[in-house]
């Protein structure tokens, strides 16, 4: 079989490898720029016997996933901001309560209903610190559409591997731009499949008590194990405890299985950083903006590269560190107030040389802007 | 290049399709965006394709090559964008151009024709694209074909073929001075 070559937007390749990656459940509100993966995955599914429920609002949405997962289903949901806010608490139980699960957030300016057609990537620190409480997080992003696939397939197998809900954090413009992708075939991107417990029934099954390899195997809901799950801290059995030593274990194992994996977890594209004196880092829509930066300048000769992040948490710092040790500047392309930009400062030595090159008008960076700024930082004026 | 027009002329639709035609059937790199408001129809809508041999990367128009515009706002609005020596494609019954542009201009009468031949405006869009890749000569009439015949009924797709044809055939008399 020849390769299935498409020319769809961003958000119907999220959908494409979702469904490859064994989604079978989605809940969702949809709402501006990801509508198109609710609309899509709404005739979708039913063709392919999984189940397809739009919710009353995004609190729902997250909890029925939540609830789904736990009963053996691959789940996602998706929105943007609005609903992204709505969904930190339950978010939070996801974590707490170790539940694979998949959440893209389609990003969009904000704060509060902001600007709903237009370009933002406002919400990286929200993806980080969103929900309550101390935790590790893992959000992915792209800024082409094959990327978009293998990020949404990698979402779905980190969430599996690490018992955790993961976030795709795309921004308007991958969203709904159209370009060309390539779906892999079967069996071309591996997947991680559900790890299931191998107690019997009638035997005692632990869902909280990690393997020596950190990961917790479980038992469908509502099969033939009887156990509890609560957003309170709790025992191996999955009953709230407030006893020391149990509390400090479970804190341990919800940040270190993601913290100690972060290297693992860490996904980058480099251009041209070998011999590179200034190195841009961008993710999502914006890296595609300096990509055209660097490619330009480096026709002229200028010692310029790009290092763009497609894992954004666990942040990729050693990477960053070590990527940025022998470059003069480094500029940090983005669509905010220098959220990324605050770790990269932590990242490096010496973080003087680390700039903000932002836009936050809804108007999405272009590579004007960029050389402009970069023209400021290198003392040459606009 | 950018199409620009009034919301439900189809300007994004005849987008879509040029740039699918370039990737899927003529081995060709293309991006296609849109600018994005709240309304569905109505207001002036704009959508940016490139098609390029090369890599694409940053997805927006900044100076297009060729720029349609479909009624006087979106000609108010854009022309003064357009790449100079560039070539501007309007429809004289929709847009009066008033300004020079450093640009070819080249205005036709495809809603008319639409009209006269087929009495439908809902393939004026398709006109249009036949005009455009007559122009341009960036993608063969038989690869926006088969694009169509993915994306409509069959008893829609003889007259978009011929509304296909009247774009290419008036583009052409404009080509070949008599």
């Amino acid at each position: 079989m020849s390769k299935t070559i498409k020319f769809i937007q961003g958000n119907e390749v999220c959908v494409e490898a979702a469904l490859y990656a064994g989604l079978n459940f989605f809940a969702g509100y949809p709402i501006t720029p990801s509508t198109e993966i609710a609309e899509l995955l709404s005739s979708r599914l039913p063709q392919i016997g999984g189940r397809f429920i739009q919710m009353e609002d995004e609190i729902a949405s997250i909890c029925a996933i939540i609830g789904a997962s736990l009963t053996g289903s691959k789940v996602m949901t998706a929105t943007s901001g609005p609903g992204f806010s709505l969904m930190q608490e339950a978010l939070g139980y996801a974590i707490m309560a170790e539940i694979p699960s998949v959440i893209v957030n389609v990003q969009r300016g904000g704060p509060s209903t902001g600007l709903p057609t237009h370009v933002s990537q406002g919400d990286v620190n929200q993806a980080r610190w969103g929900a309550h409480g101390d935790h590790a997080i893992i959000t992915l992003t792209a800024s082409n559409h094959q990327d978009v696939f293998a990020m949404t397939v990698d979402a779905f197998n980190l969430a599996e591997t690490y018992r955790t809900p993961v976030i795709l954090l795309f921004d308007e413009v991958v969203g709904h731009m159209r370009e060309r992708v390539v779906i892999p075939e079967k069996g071309e991107h591996a997947l991680v499949e559900r790890l299931r417990t191998a107690v019997k029934s009638g035997v005692d099954y632990h869902p909280y008590l990690p393997r020596e390899d950190g990961r917790l195997p479980m038992s469908d809901f509502g099969g033939v194990h009887r156990y509890n799950v609560t957003g309170l801290a709790h025992d191996m059995w999955g009953f709230p405890s407030d006893n020391p030593q149990v509390v400090h274990g479970l804190m341990r194992h919800l940040i270190d299985k993601i913290q100690n994996n972060a290297a693992e977890i860490a996904r980058t594209r480099e251009y041209y950083l070998e011999d590179a004196d200034c190195i841009l880092i961008s993710y999502g829509s914006s890296a595609r903006s300096s990509l055209h930066v660097v490619e330009n300048r480096r026709k002229r000769g200028e010692r310029i590269g790009l290092l763009e992040l497609q894992t954004l948490w666990p942040f990729p710092d050693h990477i960053v560190r070590e990527r940025c040790r022998r470059a003069q500047t480094i500029v940090v392309v983005e669509m905010n107030m220098g959220q990324v930009l605050q770790q990269v400062k932590l990242a490096v030595d010496r973080p003087e040389r680390v700039f903000l090159a932002n836009r936050m008008d809804g108007v999405f960076i272009n590579p004007t802007d960029i050389r402009n700024i970069l023209r400021l930082i290198q003392g040459k004026g606009i | 290049m950018v199409f620009s027009g009034s919301g439900g002329q189809g300007v994004i639709t005849a987008a879509i399709i040029l740039a699918e035609a370039a990737v899927l059937y003529e081995d060709l790199i293309a991006v296609q965006s849109q600018s994005y408001g709240p309304e569905a129809r109505g207001g002036s809508t704009r959508t940016d394709v490139i098609i390029a041999d090369s890599q694409i990367y940053f997805p927006k128009v900044t100076q297009p090559n060729v720029l349609v515009c479909l009624t006087q706002e979106a000609y108010n609005k854009f022309y003064p964008i357009i790449r100079p020596g560039g070539t501007l494609i309007t429809d004289s019954r929709f847009v009066k151009t008033e300004l020079k542009v450093d640009a070819r201009q080249i205005e036709l009468g495809m809603y008319q024709l639409v009209m006269d031949a087929i009495g439908k405006p809902i393939v004026f869009n398709i006109c249009m694209l036949g005009a455009v890749i007559a122009i341009t000569g960036l993608v063969r009439p038989e690869s926006v074909i088969r694009v169509l015949e993915t994306r409509i009924h069959p008893s829609f797709l003889e007259m978009n073929r011929k509304a296909l044809d009247i774009g290419i055939k008036i583009a052409q008399d404009i080509n070949t001075p008599s």
